[in-house]
């Protein structure tokens, strides 16, 4: 913390002996070629001759009590090694330790259409097939519910018993005085909003591999996950096993958007299927069944109100959110908070209140996706911010500037926000967008619109918590001169495991060549939370940082015995350590190894991170969700054109601003913005779940619609460093915060163009012409001197 | 099912495999051939993410029988590098981040790599078009068409 970030691209003297630096620098991935040239090992990779091939049977009823599960035909089949159903698990799990309601197979009740309720483990594919097609379960149907509406009725049958009225938490804050905040308005505008259900669709389907040792009683496992510490309780968890007997193993992860950040029940089925089976099982779900597997962003209903001054002030706010949250807990309670304490934070908002529902209902189970909990809301604040800057007809951009905060400071739910780049990044995009000169001047059918959004750097309380820091980090140096990182944070894509060793090696002055990068093998590398609410550059950063200051302490001391000086005139050039300002040629890194080893054996370091108790949030009940070290802040506008025949949206140029604080690596923070705003783009343009009775009818990559390059409009990403006092290096998050601001900003740019408010997402053809059709009657009737 | 034999050139190699009839080839690569750089990213032709050349040609080997492509040249993303280096493609897809997670990566090189042999010099329009059918969840594709241009010569 508190280092003094370099600047990018130092310049450098002619002959001067300075260590490279790593930090600040455009790294291409440490595991890029790997990933380039085929090598890279993902889960379902790992091809064993005795694999046998397992197999999920999924309910085909949305809701129903199950009377029984017949598995006597399957098991008989030759070649079928293991059956399981729910009897033969009774433990629930769930990622919230208060609100596990979901067992690996299901025991009594199904939920939703695609449910598993029994596993096959069978020696080849066409066999577990087969086995699945003998498999028959009798029930009662129950009245099923896939909208919040029908499930919160009353006289619904709840899907869990206590939990009646389907309501699986309501959230009711209230910071500020809001009655007077709006007493003080000059105008108040409240709007409704509604966003479809969307999914990760990360493009690598699930998978695991559990392999059982049955002469020891232990289980291997490697799986897809983002948290593979969580993985390991509910394996153990489930399974009555001790955490000791249990290894679980990250291989290369083909993303996960937050898909990820859950222990799946597939992957206690693996394990369920191994150790019945006594061996091997290779779990490798459908891209329908990962669709199914789900945990995404639920369908949101938002109704917000703004008062505001008449020079622009924002004087109080509320905002109701109705979210569907599928038939499992998951994180859904996290997922309801999120949305309102993030409704601070952003901007100054004197008074605030919150009314959140999270809604059971018969549907796959939705959970944390890329800007947990912020997305949505954030869309309908910042559309109906579009809405009041018409009113009182003021500039987009300029009535936001109205409201910044103005950092450090506490917020009335208790966030600290301690830099904020959020003007810098509102400069960029009024400047690069020609903003001022472009707008309201192009051509019919062509708008531009603007958004902000922000997110967290990483949750202040772990889902867990056992008082521990909140991440540690090793670094193993030995007599090869090599330096060993070991982590447990979860590289999934997103570049983790080369922002930590870019910033060791920056430290210790070595390039990337003396590092290696050992992430997330639970025999090997330490426990980390996983990658989640986008805390790995901001806590695993730190403790790296830690870890490294660590050993260069160590090997400047080792140093200093050579050389017969103190410490303290110790330079450490990184390949070589001399006496300050003397002309010595000085010790060369392997010298100063010798030494230190000589000391000591094969070097072990830690570094750690722990959020002080201040950054925590407050002491009102859901306060722990909302507070973090440090926010990260966006803004974006986005062209469009629309075809007024066809409804067609069509995004032509985001200009994208992030405050990341520090860009440790700006190639991967352009690449993180880019992949977050395109990701909005998704949800704004196209992207969509949807169910018939239940079924859900797009659970693929042509119905489900992920825009495609063609779609894809260029992103121009601008990186605003605020510099964050608690950041490594002053850096913050990268990867989610972008994603928010683009879907209202695509919004404001259609009624920009068309002069129409689309106050629903995805904004798909039929929707517009639909808006465009009403839009049309209405003005046909007020029409004055219409015929009678 | 009864097998017969394959053979092929795969990634400049002559082979020769007992093939069942009805084996993809997706899973003659990945779980015959051992290569298992080629990806399964869909239930069938909705991703691109395993695209190999099939006679220079990109071709979704998910979809395609393995028996289908007997005495044609098949080349995977093992077969990119040459003496040990990484193509232009994938050393530009490395080094402009072009590739994040890296499993829409091979069938997206591969697919760049046909396109390439087709039109050494593309526009970004006919880099969209190529590359039109392969899906990419991490990148927003923007470093996408910088590496490939960057491949081709198009950009530094
Ligand atoms: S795996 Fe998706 S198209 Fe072949
Ligand atoms: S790099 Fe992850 S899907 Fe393309």
């Amino acid at each position: 913390m508190n280092d003094a970030p370099p600047a990018h691209a130092p310049p450098r003297l002619v002959g001067e002996r300075v260590p490279p630096r790593l930090v600040g620098e455009r790294v291409p991935l440490i595991d890029g070629v790997e990933k380039v040239s085929g090598a890279a090992k993902y889960t379902a990779d790992f091809t064993h001759a005795d694999a046998l091939v397992g197999r999920i049977w999924r309910s085909p009823y949305s809701h129903a009590d199950i009377l029984d599960v017949d598995v006597s035909e399957a098991r008989a089949l030759p070649g079928v090694v293991a059956v399981l159903t729910g009897d033969d698990c009774d433990v629930p799990f769930g990622i919230l330790p208060i609100a596990q309601n979901e067992y690996p197979l299901a025991r009594q009740r199904v939920r939703y259409r695609g449910d598993p309720v029994a596993a096959v483990a069978a020696v080849d594919e066409a066999t577990a097939e087969r086995a699945l097609s003998l498999i028959r379960m009798r029930v009662t149907p129950l009245p099923a519910y896939c909208d919040p509406k029908s499930a919160r009725a009353p006289g619904a049958v709840p899907l869990h018993e206590n939990r009646p009225g389907n309501l699986e938490r309501d959230v009711h804050h209230q910071f500020g005085d809001v009655d007077a905040g709006f007493a003080a308005a000059d105008i108040i505008v409240e709007r409704s909003y509604a966003c479809a259900e969307v999914t990760h669709v990360q493009m690598e389907p699930d998978a695991s591999l559990a392999a059982y040792d049955a002469e020891r009683d232990r289980i291997t496992l490697h799986t897809v996950s983002q948290v593979p510490y969580y993985v390991h309780l509910k394996v153990a968890q489930c399974l009555g096993m001790d955490t000791s007997q249990i290894r679980v193993v990250k291989p290369f992860i083909g993303g996960g958007f937050g898909h990820r950040t859950e222990t799946l029940n597939f992957e206690i089925i693996a394990c369920l299927l191994a150790r019945a089976a006594r061996g091997r099982v290779r779990l490798k779900l459908s891209r329908e069944e990962t669709m199914i597997t789900h945990r995404g962003r639920p369908r949101t209903d938002v109704t917000v109100k703004v008062g505001v001054t008449r020079d622009g002030k924002i004087t109080a706010c509320t905002c109701e959110t109705v979210q569907a949250g599928g038939a499992y807990g998951g994180y859904g309670i996290v997922t309801v908070l999120y949305a309102g304490s993030l409704l601070n934070a952003i901007y100054d908002i004197p008074a605030v209140r919150y009314d959140g529902y999270r809604i059971y209902t018969n549907t796959p189970p939705c959970g944390a996706m890329r800007g947990h909990g912020s997305v949505n809301v954030r869309y309908a604040f910042e559309s109906l911010l579009d809405e009041i800057a018409r009113e009182i007809q003021t500039d987009p951009i300029e009535l936001r500037r109205r409201n910044l905060l103005r950092a450090p400071l506490r917020t009335i739910n208790d966030l600290m926000v301690e830099s904020y780049g959020l003007p810098a990044c509102l400069d960029y995009v009024e400047q690069a967008s020609g903003w001022r000169e472009r707008r309201g001047r192009l051509p019919k059918g062509k708008g531009l619109g603007i958004a902000c959004s922000h997110y967290v750097s990483g949750a202040a309380k772990p889902v867990h918590w056992t008082g521990e820091p909140h991440a540690v980090v090793n670094l193993k140096l030995d007599f090869d001169g090599g330096i060993t990182l070991l982590t447990g944070a979860a590289d999934i894509g997103q570049g983790s495991s080369t922002i930590l060793a870019q910033i060791v090696g920056d430290v210790l002055g070595l390039d990337l060549s003396r590092l290696t990068v050992v992430a997330n093998d639970s025999r090997i590398t330490p426990k980390d939370n996983g990658s989640y609410s986008s805390r790995v550059t901001f806590m695993v950063g730190n403790a790296a940082l830690e870890a490294a200051k660590n050993l260069k302490t160590l090997l400047v001391a080792a140093a200093a015995r050579k050389l017969e000086a103190q410490p303290g005139d110790i330079e450490c050039l990184g390949e070589v350590y001399r006496v300050r300002g003397s002309q010595d040629p000085g010790l060369p890194f392997g010298a100063v190894v010798k030494e230190a080893l000589a000391e000591s054996g094969t070097i072990t370091v830690k570094g750690t991170f722990m959020v002080p108790r201040k950054y925590q949030g407050g002491s009102y009940r859901g306060a722990a969700v909302g507070p973090s070290m440090a926010y990260s802040y966006a803004a974006a506008v986005a062209e469009v054109t629309i075809d007024e025949d066809s409804g067609r949206v069509t995004v032509d140029k985001v200009w994208a601003a992030h405050d990341c604080g520090y860009a440790l690596n700006p190639l991967s923070v352009e690449g993180q913005v880019q992949g977050a705003v395109w990701m909005g783009l998704g949800q704004a343009l196209s992207e969509e779940i949807r169910y018939h009775d239940g079924l859900p009818v797009a659970a693929n990559m042509i119905d489900y619609r992920v825009p495609t390059i063609v779609e894809s409009p260029d992103i121009e990403v601008k990186i605003v460093e605020s510099v964050d006092p608690n950041g490594p290096f002053g850096a913050k998050e990268a990867s989610e915060g972008a994603l928010a601001s683009v879907i209202p900003a695509v919004a404001n740019a259609v009624y920009d163009a068309i002069g129409i408010r689309l106050r629903e997402t995805p904004m798909t053809p039929d929707r517009v012409l639909a808006a465009i059709e009403r839009h049309e009657r209405a003005q046909r009737r007020n029409r004055p001197g219409r015929a009678a | 099912m009864a097998k017969a034999i394959l053979t092929l050139t795969l990634n400049g190699r002559p082979r020769e495999d007992a093939v069942s009839h009805n084996v993809l080839l997706i899973d003659y690569l990945r779980e015959i051939a051992h290569l298992t750089g080629t990806k399964m990213g869909c239930d069938g032709g909705e991703c691109g993410a395993c695209t190999v050349l099939v006679d220079d040609r990109p071709r979704l080997s998910c979809i395609t029988l393995a028996h289908s492509v007997a005495g044609k040249r098949v080349e995977t993303i093992e077969g990119g590098a040459r003496d040990g280096r990484l193509s232009q493609l994938q050393r530009a897809f490395h080094e402009r981040l072009g590739s994040q997670c890296g499993y829409c990566t091979p069938g997206m090189i591969m697919a760049a790599e046909g396109l390439l042999r087709r039109t050494p010099k593309p526009s970004t329009e006919e880099i969209r078009q190529g590359l039109s059918g392969n899906i990419c969840r991490c990148t927003g594709y923007t470093k996408i068409i910088e590496a490939v241009r960057v491949a081709a010569g198009d950009a530094t």
